[in-house]
């Protein structure tokens, strides 16, 4: 009971203790570089649609979000995505780009470990989850419209 | 039962021991990354790795091959032949302690394993301060070493992740330290020995590994100066191990609390390894932290006369990822050694 | 003069939700993992409600790249198939629509992990 006591208040001193730190010069970060790699984005988009002027809009937004994939995936390799990511935080994790890199990052990481038991098992460690409560919510509305339809 | 008998060196109680024949430390080798070859104590060092893998393919091989390197470091330094030593105790971060049980592999040394997590340096020279003092032994090699990148991959996330530390996170650092403890040779002497016990402040957060050690820190430190009666004053440095910037404030605070003043012959590793624009936030972290500075800076000033009396305390949490993910707090502990010149 | 427009705002929203993804986790310390999925149901959800369409016209790149349009992607197919192919596109929908992004992901993920080695963090 003592202890139970103590710990308590021993959290409660540890949580004045942590330095805070300042959230305006990260915040800022991460927005700039995510509205940045948005803005990339359209352009890579709007591109797409002058070139091939007859695909569709849904068409020319997956060849965009495959580029967007591609090139994270490329950085994530070289290293680079990294100190983008210890620079930006939210700023390179929230977009699609972040996605590629939690899929790629594991995959380069655990290539000691053999193709099979290494990469292929380890892909999804970080993604996985994303994946899997996507798939699984898109479920649930889907089977919610199918309800509705019924009536 | 108390039988009312105490031998000649011992305490009032048994957690500290007093080693009447004052195993000496006749030869240390630290050997680190280049990241840790920047930092502040990068003169004192004897080896520094060009890049982390050391020309291995992985960096648990090259982990391996540093506490290798580190062993053959020390048996030159201390002017032996490897024939010479009689038992090996290692330890080190990884799963199973693999670094140092396939280091032992090449030597084909007596070999004993420890897990102290980041307390492995005190916990090692502790039990071989003890074994050679009984007489059991001649020479025995004491080793641990961390890897930044293996550490990294198996506490955390993987390194190409773009993540951002937390602001109390420490870096751990890539390095292995060794020495050896014997009877017979010159070095600074092992004279008091105390055993930590497990403390659990419940502490969840693994990214504020300062603040889950220091209560070890100073339950050990508190039953040291007891049993030894001598306090802070009575030391030319007190060092413990990983605390970083954050844990060794909140253990100064701690041992405010029960009346003790750590003043400035206090220092934390963890705290001084980097330099300031290294970013490595709270400080440095692992077993090759305290591990590097032991024997390199600590046992070279001890030598040089500059230091006469140590007391080197480092802390280790014991925590697992399965535990951490399972909600549990984490239990950490703490031993200390006294090393005279 | 429009076209500046358009990339400002996009520039603006796709800033704010990812400032919004940096202040979670400055505030929660939670790991990017739970950011991602936090971001995909905010996805899925917006779409389910028929906001998602409103926001997009305008936001455009903002909040498509973002993971939040993946989310919204896994919605609007499920609710899609669901309408043309009934109760298996429950099943089929929402991977259909984003097989193109999960099949780049993984399979450039897997092309890079052959080719790279990972770099020790400075």
């Amino acid at each position: 009971m003592e202890d139970k006591k103590r710990n308590e208040a021993y959290n409660k001193y540890i949580k004045a203790k942590i330095p805070k730190t300042k959230p305006w010069p990260s915040l800022f970060n991460s927005f700039w570089v995510g509205g940045l790699i948005c803005v990339i984005g359209q352009g890579i988009n709007d591109f797409y649609l002058w070139v091939f002027p007859n695909i569709s809009q849904q068409t020319g937004w997956s060849l965009t979000l495959i580029t967007l994939i591609f090139i994270a995936a490329f950085l994530t390799g070289i290293g680079v995505y990294d100190q983008i990511g210890k620079f930006a935080g939210g700023g390179s994790i929230v977009p699609i780009t972040g996605f590629s890199n939690s899929i790629t990052s594991p995959s380069i990481e655990f290539k000691s470990e053999g193709i099979i038991y290494g990469i292929c098992v380890k892909m999804f460690t970080i993604a996985g989850p994303v994946i899997v409560f996507g798939v699984a919510s898109s479920m649930v509305v889907g089977l919610i419209y199918w309800i509705i339809s019924l009536f | 039962m108390k039988t009312g008998q105490k031998t000649e060196n011992s305490f009032e109680s048994k957690q500290t021991i007093r080693l009447k024949n004052q195993p000496k430390i006749i030869g240390s080798y630290a050997i680190v990354g280049p990241k840790e070859g920047k930092g502040n104590f990068a003169d004192f060092f004897d080896y520094v790795m060009k890049n982390d893998f050391f020309g291995e393919k992985t960096f648990e091989k090259a982990e391996r091959k540093m506490l290798e390197s580190a062993i053959t470091g020390v048996i030159q330094n201390a002017k032996l032949q490897p024939k010479d030593v009689d038992l090996m105790i290692a330890g080190d971060l990884l799963n199973q302690i693999i670094s140092s049980s396939y280091a032992a592999r090449a030597f084909q040394f007596p070999f004993l394993g420890l897990y102290g997590a980041c307390s492995t340096m005190a916990e090692s020279l502790a039990i071989g301060a003890v074994l050679v003092d009984g007489g059991f032994y001649q020479n025995i090699v004491c080793c641990t070493g961390s890897h930044f990148s293996t550490a990294e991959r198996q506490y955390r996330f993987p390194l190409e992740l773009g993540n951002q530390r937390p602001p109390t996170s420490q870096w751990t650092v890539t390095g292995a330290g060794a020495s050896i403890v014997s009877l017979q040779g010159d070095g600074p002497k092992i004279t008091t020995v105390t055993f930590g016990k497990v403390v659990d402040w419940g502490i969840n957060d693994v990214n504020n590994m300062g603040g889950a050690m220091a209560p070890a820190a100073r339950d050990t430190m508190l039953a040291h100066f007891r049993n030894t009666k001598t306090g802070p004053d009575d030391y030319d440095l007190i060092v413990t191990g990983d605390l970083g910037k954050l844990g060794s404030e909140i253990l100064i605070d701690l041992m405010e609390d029960e009346g003790i003043t750590l003043g400035m012959n206090y220092c934390d590793c963890g705290q001084t390894y980097f330099r300031r624009d290294q970013k490595t936030l709270c400080g440095a972290s692992g077993a090759g932290c305290c591990a590097t500075v032991f024997n390199s800076y600590i046992i070279k000033k001890l030598n040089e006369g500059e230091y006469h009396k140590v007391l080197f305390m480092p802390t280790g949490a014991l925590l697992s990822t399965t535990s951490s993910q399972q909600g549990d707090t984490i239990p950490c502990v703490c031993h200390a050694i006294v090393v005279e010149k | 003069m429009e076209i500046f427009l358009d990339y400002l705002w996009v520039f603006l929203i796709g800033g704010l939700v990812c400032a919004f993804g940096e202040l979670l986790i400055i505030t929660t310390n939670i790991t990017s993992a739970r950011i991602l999925v936090t971001f995909v149901l905010i996805g899925v959800f917006l779409e389910a409600v028929g906001l998602y369409d409103y926001i997009s016209d305008f936001a455009k790149a903002g909040i498509n790249v973002p993971i939040v349009g993946f989310g919204a992607s896994l919605a609007k197919g499920a609710i899609g198939a669901v309408k043309t192919h009934g109760f298996l596109g429950i099943f089929t929908g929402g991977l259909t629509a984003t097989a193109g992004g999960i099949a780049a992901a993984i399979g450039f993920a897997f092309l890079f992990a052959l080719i790279f080695k990972s770099h020790t963090k400075k």
